[in-house]
């Protein structure tokens, strides 16, 4: 995967992203994009969450509560997921941090 | 066909809040929490990390043989509270009566805890041969069966499945039953046991729990606690309650049923709504009647201002002198148990003039613009009340209760 740079997320993560939502609610990949809202794909708040679960699982990483909360669009998750990502590089633990505390932070 | 009149004369009660009835309304009316840390799964590796357990349970003190100390922890929760509410309503059995009796249960998860234990064994450990008990004890109608033999009950006993609707949907049927004369007297509510890792984990999924407290109908609430416990009544004829100068904490007088057939999880407002009229209609209730609402009220973003909405439509401008609130800040989302704790909240309340306090609350809500009983209870001596709950599956099921009244004459 290359280097994303805040605001210019990685192309690798954009198509991930696209590609979960586009095998979840049966669509074409192409008819999203990175500024689709999950609103205008019909992706309600279940199937957000299942969404999330599968990109969770696919790239081991544990998205708190609050932060999946505030993913209402294609950018959203990309920028969320490029930035847990990122942090979990920089933890030396391999296991994910306990997420009650990051949750409630 | 003549109705007869229904009443309540034996309570049963376990949960958070306590090991029997005295110790539950005392912290409901001192509006104690018994939400806490999460214990009884170590390292759960969930996002949360409170809630509602029964501390420091023993089957030991509660149960003396062996066989009956091997059931699942929700069939010993049932047996445990059922044997509560019998001895509480003094009724005595005779071979009449017995075939005369039903029990009706509700019941989510089946023996959950022992599924899990049993299925850990043969996949993780390697173990060849489940427990020969395994089946009889998981089935959902464990705790019904269980309890008719304990009384030698052999009227119509079965177990709602309905997830969060459950204990409402049997205690309704339980008390329609009794109404019509299907049967004489019924020992009907709901138990559960949930805390076990898989389940834990599939909760968490969701999204739905609270990382911090269960605060319904606050602005800052962000999910529900999950509970374990379990709850009883015993229901009889007012004629047999009289016959026999047993203590009548209050009366049922209607049910109400709906489904949304719209979203899996996402609370509908007409369905709802049109529950608690069929409630009402049922118990030949005006809405003005009405003082106290036990809300299904889980804490959720979703479900708390959607249900103050439903009970504006029902109620019009009486919502504004209307008390509701949500005991789940109290013992925890109990699931299909949920509306049995609930409506021993509700029968206690209309029983003692005191109403149960929406615990936890920090502040008002404009979308939940209401009367919560914010965080204490308060002495209210109302005609009648309704205890709600609306399941997953857009399952939705109202009780009517009405304070015991010796002199009140029946509506036609």
């Amino acid at each position: 995967m290359d280097n994303p740079t805040p605001g210019n997320p990685s192309q690798a993560m954009v198509d991930k992203v696209i590609n979960t939502i586009a095998k979840q609610k049966e669509i074409p990949p192409d008819s999203i994009t990175l500024t689709s809202k999950f609103e205008d794909l019909n992706v309600d708040s279940l199937d957000a969450t299942e969404i999330l679960f599968e990109l969770e699982d696919e790239l081991d990483v544990d998205i708190p509560n609050d932060q999946a909360r505030e993913m209402r669009d294609v950018g959203q998750v990309v920028a969320g997921l490029e930035k847990l990502l990122a942090s979990k590089g920089n933890s030396t633990a391999d296991s994910p941090a306990p997420p009650s505390e990051t949750s409630e932070a | 066909m003549k109705r007869r009149r229904v009443v309540i004369t034996g309570l049963g009660i376990l949960s958070a809040l306590g090991k029997n009835r005295t110790e539950f309304w005392q912290s409901v009316t001192e509006g104690r929490s018994g939400i806490g840390p999460l214990e009884s799964v170590p390292d759960a590796r969930v996002a949360f990390s409170k809630a509602a357990e029964i501390r420091d349970f023993d089957p030991a003190a509660f149960l003396d043989n062996r066989e009956d100390r091997m059931l699942d922890p929700s069939v010993q929760f049932a047996l445990i509270t059922a044997r509560e509410a019998v001895q509480d309503s003094g009724i005595a059995w005779n071979p009449e009566l017995q075939k005369r009796t039903a029990v009706a249960t509700g019941c989510a998860l089946g023996g959950k805890l022992t599924e899990e234990g049993e299925y850990r064994k043969l996949f993780v450990e390697g173990k060849k041969r489940a427990h020969p008990f395994t089946i009889p004890r998981i089935m959902g109608n464990a705790g019904a069966s269980r309890i008719s033999m304990e009384f030698g009950l052999q009227g119509p006993v079965f177990t709602m499945n309905t997830a969060c609707s459950a204990a409402n949907h049997a205690i309704g049927q339980a008390f329609w039953i009794v109404r019509s004369g299907a049967a004489d007297a019924a020992l009907t509510g709901g138990h559960e046991a949930l805390f076990c890792l898989g389940n834990l984990r599939a909760w968490d999924a969701l999204r739905v729990v609270s990382p911090d407290t269960c605060r319904p109908f606050s602005k800052d609430r962000d999910g529900m606690i999950l509970g374990e416990g379990s709850g009883f009544l015993v229901l009889e004829t007012l004629e047999s309650a009289r016959a026999r100068n047993a203590k009548i904490y209050a009366e049922m007088v209607g049910f109400g049923m709906t489904a949304d057939a719209g979203h899996l999880t996402y609370p509908g407002r007409e369905q709802p709504a049109r529950a608690m009229q069929e409630a009402l209609s049922d118990g030949g209730l005006r809405p003005e009647e009405v003082g106290y609402i036990n809300a299904h009220g889980t804490g959720t973003l979703a479900n708390d201002p959607n249900e103050v909405n439903v009970i504006r439509d029902v109620f019009g401008d009486h919502a504004d002198r209307l008390a509701v609130s949500s005991t789940k800040s109290l013992h925890g989302h109990a699931l299909g148990a949920a509306g049995a704790l609930e409506a021993v909240a509700t029968v206690l309340a209309l029983d003692q003039g005191i109403l149960p306090p929406t615990a936890n609350f920090t502040e008002p809500d404009p979308e939940c613009a209401i009367d919560v009983v914010p965080n204490e209870a308060r002495e209210a001596r109302v005609e009648a009340a309704l205890s709600s709950s609306f399941a997953f599956g857009g399952l939705n099921a109202v009780l009517a209760l009405r304070r015991f009244d010796p002199d009140r004459k029946e509506t036609p």
